[in-house]
């Protein structure tokens, strides 16, 4: 379809499964990675205040900066990357388009 | 170990449905004791989001999450329940009178004659830093998830990880408890409350704690006891630091924990209940709120209200299968209490 858009999810090194997503309905990453059945809990229902939907941007085009909230979050987690991001706080748009993630360990 | 606790119901979760199901066995006659895993009672309230406003609790065109969980508690006082916080209900067991033994992580025994699983999303566990033989300084061997009583700290050396509130409030707190006080942040900025975050910078310009920055804990070091941790820098510079307790504070994380290995029907991380008196697959155990499921559940805090009253109705039968309960309203029976 026209609008939409594909992201990656990294399995393991060199797996990387296609998730289409639509960029018209205001979808979340978080929403997309839940539908498509990942194992997320996303407790807070994609508020930035559990983080239990943390992912690691691989690759891709550039994204927004977190705001505030979305960093205050992953400052309360044990470990980050470079790349870690609250997949709840990403919004599926043409500019997410080949975005490459991997979902972090569970609970970090 | 201590005395077993005895009593009516056993209620494993303290959040809003835990509490207010309380409050239902109250009117009932029924006693209750509430076990929590975390050392406060709220559940998500209190955990996730204490200053959220909540705007569909009947009665109230807008509450805090975190003022619902005073008032609930205010609600119950006339009951006088039991708490148990701070420790997870692990192991449960029917006897052959149809009563239940419960024991915590602490080796607390519960004798009830009911259980009443309240327990949302899980118990709410600590996050813990990727450090290898972390397990190994747990139960009281040096690594503490959570500060459950600061008198434990009392002249003791301490090291604290994290960039949170928490971590800010307790290295703020514990700088006056403990003889020596660390903390390790990996990041350059705190990011938690403004204040908190300048109380620790004065605090260490004072020289009354160590602020280690861009920097984590990466080993723990001892012989049963901990004894010393690793700090290694953003750098890669390592230094060993002498101390008694390690306390990272990452937060907590909800998981299903033990629940869901106590034999009962589940169905998606949730126990299957029956609609009649939110009864499981086991007789004598009922499952309220967000941790139930049955054609057409909403995980709200609403519907555990009404899943409360409805499953004190059924325990009460449970536990006196001959007496009969005529259904009085407070408003005719004036202010209860037990
Ligand atoms: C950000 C956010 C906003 C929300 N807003 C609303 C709203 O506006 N209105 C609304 O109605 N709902 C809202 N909800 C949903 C609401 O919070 C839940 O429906 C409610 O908290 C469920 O209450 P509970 O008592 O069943 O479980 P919880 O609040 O999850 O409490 C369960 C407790 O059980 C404990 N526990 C679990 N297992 C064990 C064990 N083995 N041993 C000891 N303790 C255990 C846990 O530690 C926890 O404290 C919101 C949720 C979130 C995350
Ligand atoms: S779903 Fe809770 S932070 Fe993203």
């Amino acid at each position: 379809m026209e609008n939409d858009i594909r992201v990656y999810v990294e399995e393991a090194p060199g797996q990387r499964t296609e998730l289409v997503g639509p960029t018209d309905m205001g979808l979340s990453l978080m929403e997309l990675l839940k539908a498509s059945g990942y194992d997320i809990m996303a407790t807070c229902g994609g508020m930035a205040l559990c983080a239990t939907c943390h992912v690691e941007v691989l690759a891709g085009p550039a994204l927004p900066e977190p705001e505030d909230a979305e960093l205050d979050m992953l400052e309360t987690l044990p470990v980050v990357h470079e790349g870690s991001r609250l997949s709840c706080q990403i919004r599926l748009t043409p500019r997410t388009d080949g975005l490459v993630v991997r979902l972090a360990a569970t609970g970090a | 170990m201590s005395t077993p606790i005895s009593t009516d119901i056993c209620i494993i979760g303290a959040g809003p449905v835990g509490l207010f199901a309380v409050f239902e066995a109250g009117l009932l006659k029924l006693r209750c004791h509430v076990v929590d895993a975390l050392p406060q009672p709220g559940g998500q309230l209190s955990e996730i989001y204490p200053k959220k406003p909540i705007y569909d609790i009947p009665g109230f065109p807008e509450v805090l999450a975190g003022d619902l969980v005073d008032n609930l508690m205010k609600q119950i006082e006339p009951f006088h329940p039991t708490f148990t916080l701070g420790e997870r209900v692990e192991r449960f067991e029917k006897l052959d009178d149809g009563s239940f033994q419960l024991f915590t992580t602490d080796g607390t025994e519960i004798h009830c004659k009911a259980v009443a699983i309240a327990g949302g999303l899980g118990s709410f566990e600590p996050r813990k830093p990727a450090v290898e033989n972390l397990e190994q300084f747990e139960g009281g061997r040096g690594v503490h998830y959570m500060v459950r009583d600061p008198e434990h700290f009392r002249d003791k050396k301490i090291v604290i990880a994290g960039g949170g509130d928490s971590a800010l409030d307790w290295t703020n707190f514990l700088a006056n408890v403990a003889s020596d006080v660390t903390l390790v942040h990996r990041g350059t900025t705190f990011r938690g409350a403004a204040d908190s975050a300048e109380k620790v910078q004065k605090l260490h310009e004072a020289g009354k704690i160590k602020l280690v920055l861009s920097s984590n804990v990466t080993h723990l070091h001892g012989n049963g006891e901990l004894k010393e941790v690793t700090i290694t820098g953003n750098d890669g510079k390592a230094e060993k630091v002498p101390l008694d307790c390690f306390i990272p504070l990452f937060g907590l994380t909800p998981k299903l924990g033990p629940i869901g290995e106590w034999g009962l029907e589940i169905e998606n991380d949730a126990v299957k209940v029956d609609t009649l008196d939110y009864s499981t697959s086991l007789p004598g155990v009922f499952a309220i709120g967000d941790i139930n499921t049955y054609p057409g559940k909403l995980k709200l805090i609403l519907c555990g209200f009404h899943e409360a009253a409805l499953m004190c109705q059924g325990a009460f039968k449970y536990i006196f299968p001959d007496k009969k309960y005529t259904l009085k309203y407070t408003t005719v029976n004036g202010a209860p209490s037990m």
